[in-house]
Parts: structure tokens; C-alpha cells; sequence
């Protein structure tokens, strides 16, 4: 046997390896909870039901929980990406001295792990509303979702960022000498160039609000998301219950990676027609002059 | 000083720390064709920069640190005695976390240091595990594979992730369980003859924390390799280089920005991690989160609660110093 094989042998032994310790928990967490026994089981599989699944969707808990989670993931895009969207906008104009103080204050919240910002914001919020007398503010939705928000923003910047440093100058200042005001501009070229990067930055914010729970479960107060009900179930005993809801979200995000395939794939193949057929009728013109 | 004077002083500090920088801004001397911020923006714009900008750094990232920072040096009092004259400064709660009481400081307070001290160790033993059981995936994808197969192969990492840290930690309980697969597997094959405590031994704790953010590395270190030239790997080739020469001397010193990056976060967000000690933890396990957690909502301590948190806080702001200490790079170059 040739030395390449054996290489390719060791890599493909090794990639084996690898993605079994991926997908391997997960696999066996699926078969428990179509299994029947009450503990959480997948080996001997004693029979095939779907009764898990119906003790799940009656669990006033987590369909109360889900709902909490899914509201405040879209106010956390809501607002983490117009933060993300200015933070990358001023980022490029701060002048060089403040650059990189402003640079460690926004990143920092990424390295800054996720309990320490649950902590702070809830200490300032509840400081900050009793001495200004905004203590309606001081409620677990408000605070989660400004607790994620703050780095989810920093999220968003960094992708925002990637982009804007591909954008051509050039474009602004030929809308400018069209007689555009800047305002049109910022709506007008600027955003829309900007537009697949804020797109893919509010999916990013709104799965990383949904699946936190590190800073949720101190922001949230009293309150309850999906991910804090769940962590209070876990601890209180396993049940296969549990597994349902993880083949249920596998299931969900399955399908909805590939609904966002089909649309993606579509708007380029339709972008390509439009483009060909610019193409062709530029073609047409220069033939006829 | 009265701690009660302490929250003016700490809500105006960022202000004047703004204040300042925009005064010397408008010392620098100007390039005669520079637009203004106003003028480049527009003057809708430009309100919704600053605001947002405002709103964000300060509101949400820095004042929240320092109130608790603030917060970590006051005494713990009932609200009655707020305001009055124990209402000062002091170091307290970092003795408590030193010497497990607040005045007495014969003895150290073994089980938060011996609980610290372990966090940090693991997170590091765990880190580096990432690393190597990584790096050749990384790699793999980036040198070797086609174009069609990383695209397969992105999907298939990415996967596991869109289920929620709870969640995976949960899986892991499941097979490691004293009737789980694991068990009935190593019983089967009659390695074992009665179930392994995997949970109360941490083995599936470690397991689920090296799971829990393999992702995070596999990624920088990905888009490091990526961008080294092939030919170059094949030059050292031909001269000779054995193989983990052209690894250690080529491919890591070229994706050394990838290697920093990634090792940290995945060091922070371990060190950080509260799901996975909370689930996977046997009765003996000792983890610094879920510490600082019972700070906060056990003992109902809030300022001790802080004070564990900004030593934890200080301890990855180390370590990040460290590591672009070490590695020559700036922080720009690291969160690439």
C-alpha cells in the first residue's frame, strides 16, 4: 500500500471521527423521543410513538416560553442591526485618535462572556430607572432584549464592516454630482449596497437571540424564555419531552435553510437574466451605432 | 466617600470621556477638502449615527460595566441602610472571595478559589483539545478539499449548531446517563461491568464544553489557512520539508491571527459557559459561573455577585493581553 493511501485512509478515518462526535449526541437524543420508555432512552428501542411530541405541545410552559423568545428576537433585530448598521458607519468616519478607543468599547462585548453582561445590564437598569423614575422600564423583556442586543450589535457591525469596505466611493460622489443630497444618497446607494449584508446580519442576530441563554437567564428576571424553561427542566429530571422539542427545532431550521436556498438561488438566477439581458441590449445599441 | 455619591460621578464619566475626545478633535488641524461629519451624512442621518451610536456604546455597553464595577465595592445592606453611614466603599466582597469571610482572613476560601483556579485550567485543557481535534478539518477544507465538498462540508458543521446550547448540553446527559448508550455499550462489549458516573466524574461535562463551541475554531482557523498560497506548501514540499515541518513552520505561523482569535473565544466562552455546568454538572462539580449565578439568585448578594463576575471579567481581559502579547497582533488583526 502506497503512502497515499494511507494518507487517505488516516483522513478519511479521521473526518469519521470528527463529524460521529458532531452528530453522534444528537443522533441518539432524536431516537429518545420517538422511543417509549419515560426516561429519556435510545438503546433497547422498546417502541415507535409520537406520544412525546403530544406532551410537549400541551406544556403550557414552553409554548408560553417559545412565544417570549420569538418576540424578543425580533425586537432584537429590530434593533441590533440599525446599532450595528451606525456603529459600522461611524467606525469608518471617527477620526484616527478615538478610532481604536471606540473600536475596543464595541467589540469588547463579543469576548466578554455572556453572564457578565446578563449582571451588568440588570445592575444598571435597575439603578438608571429608579434615579431617573423610569422604573417601567425595568422589566425582563426590555432588559433581555438590551442585554443581547449589546453584543448581538457588535455581531451585526463586524458583518456590516466586511461589506462597507468594498463600497465605492466613487458611487457616492456621482449621485452627489447628479445633484443627489446625501440623505438620498444614504437611502439610495448606500443601503441598498448594503443590503445583503444587513439581511444575513438580522438572521445571525435573531438565531443567536433565540438560542441564548447565558445573559437571558439573568436579564429576564422573573420572566421565562424557551431556552430558561428548558434549562429549569434539564435540571429537574430528563424526559423525552425534551428530545421532541430538539427534533422539533432541528426540523424547523432544516426547513428553513432550505426555504432560504430556494429564495437566495432564485433572486441570483433572476439577477442573471436581468444582468444578461442589460447585456444584450447594450450589445444591440453599440451594434446599431 | 459615601457610596451612595458613587452613581453621578460613574454615569458621568463616559461623558466626559466623549467630551474630551471631541474637544480634541477639533484641534486636529483639517484637510481643507474634508467634508464634515454633518455635511458627508446629512442632517437626519447624522442624528441617527450619533444617537444610535450613543444609545449602544454607552447605554448599553459601558455604563452597565462600570455600575457594576461600581456595585462590586459596596457592602452588602438592607435598603433601609442605604444612603446611611455604612454606606461606604470597601473591599469586601473580594476578601469574601479570597478568605470565605468578610473580616477574617486566617483562611482561604478554598472551594470559589479551588472552583476558579479549575475553571481556568479545564478551559485551557479544553481550548487546546479544540485546537488540535480541529486543525485538521480546518485544514482539510482549506488546502485539500474541492470547492463542492467544503460547501457540503460547511453545511454539515454548521447543523448541529442551530439547536440551542441547553439543548446540546441535554443530549450529552442523555448518552452519558447511567443506563445511556455509552454504558450499555462499554457493558456490552464487557469492558465495564457496572455503569460508569460519567456525569458525577465531569467526563461529560469536559465533553460537552469541548462540544459546545468546536465551531468557534473551526471557523478562524478555516478562514486563516484559507488564504495562505498553496504553491507555497508545495515549495517547502519539494525542498524536503517532512510534513509537520510544513505545519508548524508554514501553515500555523501563516494563520497565527486565525490560531489567536479562535483560541480565545473559545477560551472566554468556556470559561464563560453556564449551561453546560448547569446540566452536565454531577453534585461535586465545581465551575466558577454557576458560583457567581448563586451569588446572585442563592445568597441574593448582589454586590459579591459582581465582584465575582469582574474577577472573571478581569481574568479573560488577561488573558486577551496576553495572548496579543504573545502573538505580536492587535486587536483589530484578532477579531477579524
Amino acid at each position: 500500500m502506497s503512502s497515499r493511501h494511507i494518507l487517505k485512509l488516516m483522513t478519511g478515518f479521521y473526518m469519521l471521527v470528527f463529524f460521529t462526535y458532531l452528530f453522534g449526541p444528537l443522533a441518539i437524543m432524536g431516537v429518545t423521543a420517538f422511543n417509549t420508555p419515560s426516561y429519556p432512552q435510545a438503546f433497547p428501542f422498546e417502541g415507535f410513538t409520537w406520544h412525546w411530541f403530544d406532551v410537549l405541545f400541551a406544556d403550557s410552559d414552553v409554548l408560553y416560553g417559545l412565544k417570549k423568545s420569538l418576540t424578543i428576537g425580533v425586537f432584537v433585530v429590530l434593533l441590533s442591526v440599525p446599532l450595528g448598521l451606525a456603529g459600522a458607519l461611524v467606525m469608518q468616519q471617527i477620526n484616527r485618535r478615538a478610532r481604536s478607543l471606540y473600536y475596543l468599547v464595541v467589540v469588547s462585548p463579543v469576548l466578554t462572556p455572556g453572564v457578565i453582561i446578563g449582571i451588568s445590564t440588570v445592575i444598571f437598569w435597575r439603578d438608571f430607572t429608579t434615579l431617573t423614575g423610569m422604573r417601567f422600564m425595568y422589566d425582563g423583556m426590555v432588559l433581555t432584549v438590551l442585554g443581547q442586543s449589546s453584543f448581538i450589535a457588535a455581531y451585526c457591525m463586524l458583518i456590516i464592516l466586511a461589506r462597507l469596505q468594498r463600497f465605492d466611493r466613487g458611487l457616492e460622489e456621482a449621485a452627489l454630482d447628479l445633484g443627489a443630497s446625501h440623505t438620498q444618497v444614504f437611502f439610495h446607494v448606500l443601503l441598498p449596497f448594503l443590503r445583503p449584508a444587513m439581511l444575513s446580519a438580522g438572521v445571525l442576530a435573531f438565531l443567536s437571540s433565540f438560542e441564548n441563554y447565558n445573559t437571558t437567564t439573568f436579564a429576564i428576571l422573573a420572566d421565562k424564555t424557551l431556552t430558561t424553561v428548558l434549562a429549569g427542566r434539564v435540571r429537574q429530571g430528563t424526559t423525552p419531552a425534551l428530545s421532541a422539542l430538539a427534533v422539533t427545532i432541528i426540523a424547523v431550521t432544516v426547513l428553513g435553510a432550505i426555504v432560504y436556498e430556494v429564495v437566495k438561488r432564485r433572486e441570483d438566477a433572476r439577477r442573471d437574466t436581468k444582468l444578461r439581458a442589460a447585456e444584450a441590449l447594450d450589445a444591440q445599441e453599440m451594434v446599431a451605432a | 466617600m459615601l457610596a451612595s455619591d458613587g452613581h453621578p460621578f460613574v454615569l458621568l464619566l463616559p461623558f466626559v470621556v466623549v467630551a474630551g475626545f471631541w474637544l480634541l478633535s477639533l484641534l486636529d488641524p483639517k484637510p481643507v477638502h474634508r467634508v464634515s461629519f454633518w455635511k458627508r451624512n446629512g442632517t437626519a442621518v447624522s442624528i441617527f449615527l450619533i444617537v444610535a451610536v450613543g444609545l449602544w456604546a454607552l447605554f448599553m455597553i459601558v455604563l452597565p460595566q462600570l455600575f457594576m464595577v461600581e456595585m462590586s465595592f459596596r457592602p452588602k445592606l438592607p435598603p433601609t441602610a442605604m444612603g446611611g453611614a455604612r454606606d461606604i466603599y470597601t473591599f469586601e466582597n473580594y476578601r469574601y472571595f479570597l478568605y470565605g469571610s468578610t473580616r477574617d482572613s486566617s483562611n482561604w476560601n478554598s472551594l470559589h478559589l479551588t472552583a476558579f483556579f479549575t475553571t481556568i485550567f479545564v478551559s485551557v485543557l479544553v481550548t487546546l483539545f479544540n485546537f488540535l481535534f480541529s486543525y485538521p478539518l480546518a485544514f482539510y477544507m482549506a488546502q485539500v478539499a474541492t470547492a463542492a465538498r467544503v460547501r457540503l462540508l460547511l453545511l454539515l458543521l454548521i447543523a448541529p449548531y442551530w439547536i440551542n446550547e441547553v439543548l446540546r448540553a441535554f443530549a450529552f446527559r442523555v448518552m452519558f446517563a447511567g443506563s445511556g448508550v455509552i454504558n450499555r455499550a462499554l457493558q456490552g462489549l464487557g469492558i465495564l461491568s457496572e455503569p460508569f458516573d460519567f456525569l458525577g466524574n465531569n467526563v461529560a461535562l469536559y465533553m460537552g464544553l469541548s462540544y459546545a463551541y468546536l465551531l468557534l475554531l473551526v471557523f478562524p482557523l478555516y478562514n486563516a489557512v484559507e488564504s495562505l498560497d498553496r504553491r507555497q506548501i508545495e515549495a517547502a514540499r519539494d525542498l524536503g520539508a517532512p510534513w509537520w515541518h510544513i505545519h508548524l513552520f508554514i501553515v500555523m505561523p501563516h494563520a497565527k491571527p486565525g490560531i489567536a482569535s479562535g483560541c480565545t473565544l473559545v477560551l472566554m466562552l468556556t470559561s464563560g459557559a453556564l449551561a453546560a455546568p448547569l446540566v452536565l454538572g454531577g453534585p461535586r462539580t465545581l465551575w466558577f459561573t454557576p458560583i457567581v449565578y448563586d451569588r446572585f439568585y442563592q445568597a441574593f448578594n448582589w454586590p459579591q455577585g459582581s465582584a465575582y463576575a469582574f474577577i472573571l471579567l478581569l481574568t479573560c481581559v488577561a488573558f486577551v493581553l496576553l495572548v496579543l502579547r504573545l502573538t505580536k497582533l492587535s486587536l483589530g488583526e484578532m477579531t477579524k
